[in-house]
């Protein structure tokens, strides 16, 4: 029996990503950041979320592609996780989609220059669209904060 | 019944009961011929079994009885308190708060009581005059004995009876037993109480009305009872009903009921008991108005504890409301917001420049300052809560090391921020266990040194500026300065050569070195090594300072510095290229101006001549990797001069901005570990300042 699950849809370096729309807090607009001194470089800093302050971090720096100036396009999406709230700095979040669990694949070793462990899967949607869903405990993981792997993009 | 919503009721007064209990059991120690102490002692433990009978904690209940029947024994004068009964009473205690405790962790209040019972038990046996009023209360007896302790009367039944055969209606006393095969010895009861009622009436039952109902008796009952027939025709209707073994029916007269009166007198002992049962139903309903208003109550007579005790709380009823913690929070939280806004609106208004604003945002700012100060005082709970368990913990100490010390309490009133309270507990258990351990004397070496024989530690709180000192101060040996630099260096906390340039405070800081203990042996109080070190990071993360100071042979004295409040504090606003920082205000002595050639190169590091001593200078821009300032390139530059403990350092600043209240938020668990940053802050503009941590700068 396929279970049925929402995901919300994001950009970045042109590709799709997908995160299950339980773990979204919500998506906000870009707004100043405050650097944070001594964290690694993908770590942006910290936000004011309506009173409450969320460090965001660049998830494109997080995952080795190469950084660009945030665009009108740009999106923080905040997400709650292994206990922690954290932002993440997209190139566009404009979609919610409906996925099926049959219709996600294990994803193969290196998927758009990102390492297999950060991603818990693969969706065919569409005609023809390719989804890459995160694995979010992974993305969080505090462990390997330091240990940045880098993949050509 | 739905017992839940009664449940932290429940708890909260059980644990204020048990407090009172362990205060009054203190005072009483000191003052063991007091019998005032020992009535309050008593209402607090007869409340306590009351509430506990009623909430269905059965092994609660049962061990307070039985201290209930000790304490009356003393109150009564038929028992003198010794130190056998003083620990076994602490013991229970003990033991009741440890089923308190169980309760509160979900569990069901049950304990291991029947060893403490018996204990109980034996000492109010042990004492042969007051020998049967404890004991009385075992099964029905089936002898007629009118003076039997269950069936006496009280004075207002006496006179109903009195009255009633001056009146010419025959009163009698009616012992009914029941066969032993009857199924429902319920139903004959009911059966005979309903023969009884249709033709007089029952004027007390033995055992109660309910019980029987309930079918809570052996075989047998008794009763008093006024008819309107007489003896024969009675016994004609009783017998009418079946499976009764047999029914004794024995004629009362104002001879035998002045007999009954006499014995009630003589063994007052058994009426109270039976009184107290009555008031103990009364006692769950009154308990939670009574409870506060029972300790100031003055100690009186003492033959109507219950009764007294719910008067007290009807007329002195406390003006204060429990309110939980989480909605205080939520409330500081909101009120944190509004500090946000109006930081935002005086900037506004200062851009804007229009009078009636000005002065609109000028009485706001007033008007929040006001809610802030009544905000954060909502929060405040006397450090008492903290320290009324030290004296109970003292004298256990104090005991079980052959020493004698007086625990001096002073400032308990004083009043600290809810989420300190809750941090400080530790630290000070430990430092005090350190005192009473380490500090004070052995008798003989007090009596060698020429002090007297029991030992003092002083707890004081109390108020200064923004912080709260509480200082724990014995008068026993002090620190012995040599043995710990001696051990300081075998542990490789300081080097030898180090260790000369030490001065005696810093000696004595050597204490809260991590691994470091003074003590010959370890013993099980403290001693272990990992203490003094884990209080100072405790106390340090609450954003407060320990120090000591020490005379050889005269004592000891710890102070601890704590913030009045976690939550918002003054600080100075700082700019540093395009970046705004915050610094505590508290940590800064005051703010001056560098010139680039005062800085001079010592060793390597730089330092800058302050008020005729030379001091260290940080440079922020760098400490921070500030993407866009650089304080080489000044030729004037702004300095806060800050200090940690007798410390200073100067650290250089681009631009000062201002002193602002500001609110403290964390950066939330994803990024820690982050030394210099203590934590962040929003300002009025809407974004987010990184509060500096000024102990980080100093080394």
């Amino acid at each position: 029996m396929a279970e049925e699950f929402k995901v919300i849809v994001f950009t970045l370096a042109h590709e799709e990503y997908g995160i299950e729309v339980d773990k979204v807090r919500t998506i906000e607009r870009m707004s100043p950041v405050t650097r944070v001194p001594k964290t690694p470089p993908f770590v942006k800093g910290v936000i004011n979320l309506r009173g409450v302050v969320v460090p965001v971090i660049d998830l494109r720096s997080r995952f080795g592609l190469a950084e660009t100036e945030p665009t009108d396009n740009s999106r923080i999406i905040i997400v709650a996780a292994n206990d922690l709230e954290v932002g993440f700095i997209v190139d566009a979040a404009n979609d919610v989609i409906d996925l099926t669990s049959d219709a996600v694949e294990t994803p193969p070793e290196v998927v758009g220059g990102i390492k297999a462990k950060y991603l818990s899967g693969v969706a065919k949607f569409g005609e023809d669209r390719l989804l890459i869903l995160l694995n979010l405990s992974e993305v969080l993981n505090r462990s390997e904060i330091i240990q940045l792997e880098q993949f050509g993009a | 019944m739905e017992m839940n919503q009664y449940l932290s009721i429940f708890i909260d007064e059980a644990g204020e009961h048990l407090q009172a209990l362990n205060e009054n059991m203190l005072k009483l120690e000191q003052a063991p011929e007091d019998i005032s102490i020992v009535q309050v002692i008593f209402r607090s433990a007869h409340t306590l079994k009351g509430m506990s009978a009623s909430m269905g904690f059965e092994d609660l209940a049962s061990l307070t009885h039985e201290m209930e029947n000790v304490l009356d024994l003393v109150r009564n004068d038929k028992l003198k308190m010794n130190g056998g009964i003083f620990d076994t009473l602490f013991q229970c205690l003990d033991a009741l708060e440890a089923m308190v405790q169980d309760i509160i962790g979900g569990g069901t209040g049950s304990g291991d009581v029947a060893g403490l019972v018996a204990q109980l038990k034996a000492i109010v046996s042990g004492e042969p005059a007051a020998a049967s009023p404890a004991e009385a209360g075992g099964a029905a007896s089936s002898e007629l004995s009118l003076v039997a302790a269950h069936m006496l009367l009280d004075q207002y039944q006496l006179s109903v009876l009195r009255q009633s055969i001056e009146n010419g209606n025959p009163v009698f006393h009616i012992e009914v037993t029941i066969r032993s095969d009857c199924l429902l010895k319920a139903v004959r009861a009911y059966m005979v109480f309903d023969a009884l009622e249709r033709n007089g009436e029952v004027v007390k039952s033995h055992p109660s009305v309910q019980e029987i109902e309930q079918e809570q008796f052996d075989r047998s009952f008794s009763v008093y009872y006024i008819s309107r027939i007489d003896q024969e025709q009675l016994e004609e209707t009783l017998n009418r009903v079946s499976e009764l073994e047999s029914v004794v029916v024995a004629p009362l007269d104002l001879e035998s009921l002045a007999e009954l009166d006499q014995s009630r007198e003589a063994s007052n002992q058994e009426a109270m008991q039976a009184m107290k049962e009555v008031a103990a139903a009364a006692a769950p309903a009154a308990a939670p108005a009574a409870a506060p208003a029972n300790r100031p109550a003055a100690p009186e007579g003492g033959a109507r504890p219950a009764a007294a005790a719910s008067g007290g709380g009807g007329s002195a009823a406390p003006r204060t409301i429990r309110v939980d913690i989480d909605r205080l929070d939520s409330l500081m939280n909101l009120f944190s917001e509004l500090l946000i806004d109006r930081v935002r609106l005086e900037q506004l208004a200062s851009e804007v420049r229009r009078n009636d604003l000005t002065e609109t945002v000028e009485h706001m700012a007033r008007v929040s300052s006001d809610l802030q100060n009544i905000v954060l005082k909502l929060r405040m709970v006397p450090v008492d809560s903290v320290f009324n368990r030290f004296p109970r913990m003292v004298r256990d100490l104090a005991k079980s090391l052959g020493k004698k010390v007086d625990l001096i309490v002073t400032g308990a009133e004083t009043e600290l921020d809810r989420t300190v309270i809750d941090e400080i507990g530790d630290p000070l258990v430990h430092l005090i266990r350190n005192s009473v351990d380490h500090g004070v004397e052995p008798i003989e070496d007090r009596i060698a040194a020429g002090k007297s024989e029991s030992g003092t530690v002083h707890l004081r709180a109390f108020h200064s500026g923004n912080h709260v000192f509480i200082e724990i101060e014995d008068d026993g040996r002090g620190i012995n300065r040599p043995k710990v630099l001696e051990i300081a260096i075998k542990r490789d906390v300081v080097s030898a050569e180090e260790a000369k340039k030490l001065s005696d405070d810093e000696i004595n800081m050597l204490l809260f070195a991590a691994g470091f203990s003074t003590a010959d042996k370890i013993s099980d109080i403290s001693g272990r090594g990992v203490g003094l070190d884990v209080v100072k990071s405790k106390i340090e993360s609450l954003g407060g300072q320990v120090s000591v100071t020490s005379n050889p042979g005269t004592g000891t004295k710890f102070s601890i510095q704590l913030p009045l409040t976690l939550s918002i504090i003054s600080a100075m606003l700082v700019k540093l290229g395009s970046e705004k920082y915050a610094f505590p205000l508290s940590s800064i002595v005051e703010t001056a101006i560098a010139k680039r050639t005062d800085i001079r190169e010592v060793h390597g590091s730089r330092m800058i001549e302050y008020r005729k001593a030379i001091i260290p200078v940080v440079s922020l821009a760098q400490l921070l990797d500030s993407p866009d300032y650089r304080d080489e390139g000044e030729q004037e530059t702004e300095m806060l001069v800050i200090r940690k403990g007798d410390k200073l350092a100067a650290v250089l600043v681009d631009e000062l901005i201002g002193q602002s209240e500001i609110v403290l938020k964390t950066l939330g668990k994803y990024l820690t570990n982050l030394d210099v940053v203590s934590g962040a802050t929003i300002l009025g503009d809407g974004q987010v300042a990184l509060i500096v941590d000024p102990n980080a700068l100093i080394k």
